[in-house]
């Protein structure tokens, strides 16, 4: 045997598809939706990122060298990704110490405690954005007013429009009374309203989707499954009653469906490995985003409508299979 | 829109390097030894009928078919028999080998060596059976079952429709692609043999439509004959396999654990069809295949006519010699071809291609990532499986689960290794597990 050759098995080339690639497209993914937060809420938003990012990175390296005594794998990406998806759930004027703490529990918890990347069943920036809301709730729910290109370092506060409705809708008051306290919908769009970091912007939230769809790092059956039952279930609840619940263009645009769509849902790790059972996690997710806001004690559903779908993730992979050649 | 088949599949660069290089027949250089093995085919080894220092002529019989799935083997060149030994072939052991010294160009007598085109069919269904399993032809494309044994239709079911695969998806491969271009004839009457010998009164030539030349040049060969057709397809990886192809020009699936003609169809290979015709109007057995030499710093990447048992150095030294950084060897295209540990093999009745990959990407990463379950991988899987899971199932060494999940309906295209961003290894698990699962059907465990 020539003892320069190589043997190994078929297939002797790659794609050259790289994790490192897709988790990269993710990172340019969310930068339209960071800029629109800049925009409107100014430092708060670089002071927020900064710190997430830089703590998710640090509980990583920590946890892998000092506990799990693995070399630590930071340029994979996928710390950056929580850290950056962590502080685009949360709002900008959050003290320091709690965005510290909720990295150490979704990195800690909501992957590292399963041993690391692919394991995790629950996205980890949502749980510790949960975490976060549990254990602060008053900070986590004061929500910074957008003002554009102010730089300043105080800024006012005040409810988000899923808020005013259903403290409102709580109070007594009709829908479209309330919704003259709230901006049009077309500023809503662009993301000039109350909210957590990331989420305010569709339009900058569906730029993001658009790259990640071409890229092929995620595909459209959870984004578009999710928004569309949303879309039409709120859309029923709406005709049925327009006094007591909102129509569906403003369940769309508020809150954090959006970002959960595109970024929290589709995180490859937690949603389900077939694109039919994709397609029922996004309806799941959906349903419940509707029902939590409408009925829960939350005026915002989003981030528990996903957590609860990633637990049925290994169920539905069980029954959810792709179509076998062949077989019936 | 042109067709493909439905589920999964890859685009790979196709790297066909020698698609306007016509077919070389390289000139026989006497007291070269040819080795033929005498396994070359899928099923039972021949039989060895020659013995040592026995003259041989060009199409002797030297090894007879042994049981209905074997194949004759001939000798490709004129001299004499040195060694009938264990020898080292493709498949990287050592195996039963007939040894061929040439000393002179003797034929037998009863082979047709005229350029003329025999276009009239004077044979029976039974007769042209009958003469492919003497020509010892086997499928050229890679699977190199014994021919003749696909022409009999099984008790109950009934051929319907002939597909000739012209596909060829396997990047740097370009043999089937010159054959269809320089034996565009020749090809067409093979096809009407095999349709006589199956009694089907249609025929469909499937082409992936980066040859339009082979597309258009067939298609103006039969545009008086109502029976055969070309079909251009869309470019996509594995479509050459038998079950793709099939998927692709009639959208019908082959069931799980039957035959092709279970629905109708029997595919052929473009390479197989002229060694038929060559076999049945010429009565000259298999003794050569169109090989592809081709490599990103070969100095000529061409297409040889190669005589069985030509060593495969003497190709290499043709196309320019191995170039300095030669790394791998690979028998076949990239995607499943096999990578060979010698290079004192013989070109054998399988050999499609050799491919010389250089040193730099020969070899596979180190390690690999954890899974970040992206569903690249049940993306592409043409068989509808799901290649993450029966990974783990193989790590787990849990053979009964991987083969409750479909193991064995993998066609190891290779498709998921291709594909995964992480690297990982699947279809070597895979393989893996279907070495296990074989064993312990074997002994009925399960």
């Amino acid at each position: 045997m020539d003892p320069k050759l190589v043997i190994s098995p078929s297939p002797h080339v790659h794609s050259g598809f790289s994790m490192t690639k897709m988790m990269w497209t993710v990172v340019y993914a969310m930068i339209p939706a960071w800029l629109v937060a800049v925009y409107f809420f100014g430092w708060g938003a670089i002071y927020l990122m900064g710190v997430a990012v830089a703590s998710c990175l640090f509980f990583e390296w920590a946890i892998s060298k000092y506990i799990l005594k693995v070399p630590p794998s930071l340029m994979d990406g996928s710390a950056l990704i929580t850290g950056m998806l962590l502080a685009l759930n949360i709002p900008t004027n959050l003290p320091i110490y709690i965005i510290i703490i909720g990295s150490l529990v979704a990195i800690g918890i909501g992957k590292m405690s399963f041993g690391g990347l692919g394991q995790n069943p629950f996205n980890p920036a949502l749980v510790g954005r949960v975490f976060m809301l549990i254990s602060f709730p008053a900070a986590m729910t004061t929500w910074p007013l957008p003002k554009a290109l102010d730089f300043s370092l105080d800024g006012t506060t005040g409810a988000t429009p899923l808020g005013i409705i259903k403290e409102g809708v709580r109070n007594g008051e009709s829908v479209s009374d309330l919704m003259t306290q709230i901006p049009p919908l077309w500023e809503l769009a662009i993301g000039n309203l109350g909210g957590s970091m990331g989420e305010i912007s569709a339009i900058a939230i569906l730029l993001g989707m658009i790259y990640m769809l071409y890229k092929y790092t995620i595909t459209w059956h959870i984004p578009i499954s999710m928004i569309l039952t949303v879309f039409v279930f709120s859309g029923i609840m709406h005709w049925i009653n327009p006094d007591l619940y909102a129509g569906p263009v403003f369940h769309l645009l508020t809150g954090g469906l959006m970002l959960g769509a595109v970024f929290m849902a589709t995180d490859l790790v937690t949603s389900p490995m077939s694109r039919k059972g994709q397609l029922l996690f996004g309806v799941g997710a959906g349903l419940l985003t509707v029902v939590i806001r409408t009925w829960g004690a939350y005026p915002e559903g989003v981030s528990f409508a996903i957590l609860l779908m990633n637990g049925w993730v290994p169920l539905i992979n069980r029954y959810m299979k792709p179509k076998r050649y062949g077989k019936e | 829109m042109l067709k493909t088949f439905p589920k999964g599949g890859v685009h790979p660069a196709d790297n066909k390097l020698s698609a306007n290089v016509p077919i070389v027949y390289p000139e026989m250089l006497d007291n070269e030894t040819y080795i033929i093995p005498v396994s070359q085919h899928l099923g039972k080894p021949a039989k060895v009928v020659v013995k040592r220092n026995d003259k041989v002529k060009v199409g002797t019989l030297i090894a007879e078919g042994d049981g209905f799935i074997s194949a004759n083997i001939h000798a490709s060149v004129s001299g004499t028999v040195t060694k009938i030994d264990h020898q080292m072939d493709s498949s990287g052991y050592r195996r039963m080998a007939v040894s061929i010294r040439k000393t002179n160009d003797d034929w037998e007598e009863d082979i047709d060596r005229s350029e003329e085109l025999v276009e009239e069919i004077n044979f029976t269904a039974k007769e042209i059976i009958e003469k492919v399993k003497k020509a010892g032809v086997v499928g050229l494309g890679g699977a190199t079952f014994p021919s003749y044994v696909k022409l009999m239709v099984p008790e109950g079911s009934k051929a319907e429709v002939l597909i000739v695969n012209g596909v060829e998806c396997e990047p740097y491969l370009t043999a089937d692609h010159r054959l269809m271009l320089e034996k565009g004839e020749e090809l067409i009457i093979g096809i009407r043999i095999l349709m006589k010998a199956l009694e089907v009164d249609r025929a469909i030539i499937g082409i992936e439509n980066n040859k339009e030349d082979a597309i258009e040049y067939l298609k103006d060969l039969c545009k008086n004959n109502t029976q055969i057709s070309v079909e251009g397809l869309q470019v996509k990886y594995p479509q050459g396999g038998e079950k793709q192809l099939i998927s692709a020009l009639l959208k019908k699936e082959v069931p799980s654990g039957k035959i092709p003609v279970s629905i109708g169809a029997v595919v052929h290979n473009v390479g197989t069809v002229y060694s038929v015709y060559e076999a049945v109007q010429k009565n000259r057995p298999l003794i050569d295949r169109v090989v592809t030499v081709t490599g990103d710093s070969l100095a000529h990447p061409a297409n040889y006519m190669a005589r069985i048992g030509i060593p495969l150095n003497r190709l290499v030294a043709l196309s320019g010699g191995f170039p300095e950084d030669t790394g791998k060897i690979i028998s076949g295209g990239p995607m499943m071809g096999k990578a060979l540990n010698s290079v004192d093999v013989p070109i054998t009745k399988g050999t499609s291609g050799i491919l010389l990959v250089a040193d730099k990407e020969a070899k596979r990463r180190a390690d690999y990532d954890a899974c970040i379950r992206c569903v690249a991988c049940v993306d592409v899987c043409p068989a509808g499986l799901e290649p993450y899971l029966l990974m783990t199932l193989g790590e787990k060494r849990l053979w009964e689960r991987a083969n409750d999940e479909d193991n064995m309906e993998c066609i190891e295209c290779g498709s998921c290794s291709y594909v995964c961003p992480s690297e990982r290894p699947l279809l070597d698990y895979i393989r893996l597990s279907k070495t296990n699962i074989l064993a312990l059907k074997k002994e009925q465990l399960i």
